[in-house]
């Protein structure tokens, strides 16, 4: 079984659309969108639900005001500023239950949070792991960890060769759970400074976990000049780049229709991307 | 006046949006520009500041005196992180599950726990032209960006127009940049992900209960279900870009719109002048 997870540093790159694309493209594939806070694997891959699990991985504090005598003990030692004048904010807590400990008089207990929700889905492409995490909840990746274990399970289940992970934009704890124990990492790109930025440092993240990384450039027509940069950085590193992938308004078009950009099998990007899949598909196996 | 600039979906302009209204203001206005996006900051590439001051930011985490430790396992059965695990005649620590919340510290009867500043990102400061600069930097490998965007949002102060610069999704770090400002604009793109995520960003600017408006970026792309779903929220839709290949390769180049197309200028000042509208 081996996961591969596609990651960018920066958010908007393509990873989403390419992603959708290898689901079309691969025939034995497990998929796991661990981009929990802006999940949108499932409306390119006709994702019909068939599970939903709650989410309950934090806990928040609550005062009960009948038993509480303000005498300010938890204000003082919750190192957050989530308690003020025996009031909790449900923003800043971060459920260490300090609080819930000083208290002299048990007024403060620890409340489950349902902070999501955990999908299993049938695509026509194969099984699609999904989460919803509430909006303003934390993104420690303990839900990602969560899409990525059901997906592991199924896999190990109904004997699926890989799964492919749709991570999640930045350098984060989020990223992280995405990444660490994969067999491989594909960075999207694309030929701006912001992109270039982004892609040494979530680089700097693969080698820190030793996930072996390979790039693929997006838009690469936008401009040659940045395109040198990469592959002069990649060379450097010692990444390969596995694809070229030019601006096609058929991505759009695709989206639009609910579907990955390879349904138009005309299309510029839609065959590079069918060959990028062929060449990573080569790459992983040897892993 | 506190403007933070947020959007859910990763790369739909917020970079863009926020130093374009913070290029157009500066003549006439003291703007403070923080770049919170600290896991991945790109503003400094068009902004291009020099950089005068930079600190670093830590965190705390708990040393255990081996001398004092009689491996009782309080300070484990307290951490609600797992960052401490507790052997027959050691304890293990973990320090990037550490929140620093004290608890073991606190519960220790021993008094054998004391605590180290660990280096976690660094926060670099300085100008931009009139532009003052702020921005943060996660290292790495580091899990926690909240405390880095805690301690740039410290030198926020209310006597200039501050532009946050937010990074994507809507979890903790949103949060924590968009916390205490008096307007949000949420910046998106006509597509089904674009929806998407607006609709969780407006959920999440709802429960924070800050006042937004909405930049409709590449506007002539994709379908009409964004302008649909703003006037059934009733969400101001305060601009909208159409794609331009020209500004595209300026934006690779780093290069921003308000620099090379003086209309910009004009439009970036009108935007602020409805912020300013709205926010009142």
């Amino acid at each position: 079984m081996k996961t591969l997870t596609i990651i960018s540093g920066k958010g908007g790159t393509g990873k989403t659309s390419i992603v959708g694309s290898f689901a079309s493209l691969a025939k034995n594939a497990v998929f796991a969108d661990c981009d929990v806070d802006a999940a949108d694997l499932s409306l390119i891959t006709d994702a019909r639900i068939k599970t939903v699990q709650e989410f309950k991985a934090s806990q928040k504090a609550r005062i009960d005001v009948a038993k509480c005598i303000q005498c300010g003990d938890c204000e003082d030692a919750c190192r957050f500023n989530a308690i003020q004048n025996c009031k909790v904010d449900h923003f800043l807590c971060e459920g260490c239950r300090v609080c819930s400990l000083v208290c002299p008089q048990g007024a403060i207990s620890m409340e489950d949070v349902c902070s999501g929700q955990l999908f299993v889905s049938d695509t026509p492409y194969g099984p699609l792991v999904h989460a919803r995490l509430e909006p303003g909840e934390e993104n420690s990746g303990k839900l990602v960890t969560l899409v990525r274990q059901t997906a592991e399970q199924i896999a190990r289940d109904q004997g699926f060769e890989y799964i492919i992970v749709d991570g999640p934009p930045g350098i984060g704890c989020p990223v992280i759970a995405s990444l660490t124990g994969a067999t491989a990492s594909l960075i999207v790109t694309e030929p701006t400074l912001s992109a270039i930025s982004d892609l040494k440092r979530v680089l700097s993240v693969c080698n820190h976990f030793k996930v072996p990384a390979f790039v693929c450039v997006n838009r690469c027509d936008l401009y040659q000049e940045n395109v040198r940069r990469i592959t002069e950085f990649c060379q450097q590193e010692g990444v390969e780049i596995l694809g070229m992938i030019p601006y096609d308004l058929n991505v759009v078009r695709a989206l639009v229709r609910g579907k990955p950009v390879v349904c138009y099998t005309e299309s510029a990007a839609s065959q590079q991307i069918t060959k990028l899949w062929g060449r990573l598909a080569e790459r992983v196996t040897l892993l | 006046m506190i403007v933070s600039v947020a959007s859910g979906k990763g790369g739909t302009g917020k970079t863009t949006i926020a130093v374009n209204l913070a290029l157009a203001l500066q003549r006439e206005n003291n703007v403070k520009f923080f770049d919170c996006d600290v896991e991945a900051p790109n503003a400094y590439l068009f902004l291009k500041p020099q950089i005068t001051h930079s600190e670093p930011v830590t965190t705390g985490c708990p040393t255990i005196d081996g001398t004092r430790c009689t491996f009782c396992g309080k300070c484990a059965e307290v951490c609600a992180f797992h960052a401490l695990v507790v052997l027959k005649e050691r304890v293990l620590l973990y320090p990037e599950l550490c929140h620093d919340c004290g608890g073991c510290k606190l519960f220790c009867p021993q008094n054998a726990i004391g605590k180290k500043e660990r280096k976690i990102g660094i926060i670099e400061t300085g100008f931009a032209g009139n532009i003052a600069f702020f921005q943060g930097r996660l290292t790495p490998g580091e899990p926690f960006s909240t405390p880095v965007i805690r301690a740039l949002k410290r030198m926020v102060s209310n006597d200039a127009i501050v532009i946050l610069d937010a990074p994507p999704g809507t979890s903790c770090p949103v949060v924590t940049t968009l916390e205490g400002s008096d307007f949000c604009l949420l910046v998106t793109e006509p597509t089904p992900y674009g929806l998407h995520d607006l609709s969780l960003a407006v959920e999440l600017v709802q429960k924070l209960e800050i006042r937004a408006g909405v930049v409709v970026n590449r506007a002539d792309i994709g379908d009409d279900k964004v302008d649909a779903y703003c006037a059934k929220k009733g969400l101001p839709v305060l601009m909208r870009l159409p794609y331009d290949k020209e500004l595209a390769i300026k934006y690779a180049q780093g290069v921003s719109a308000v620099g090379v197309l003086p209309e910009y200028q004009q439009k970036f000042f009108q935007l602020y002048q409805d912020i300013n509208e709205l926010a009142r």
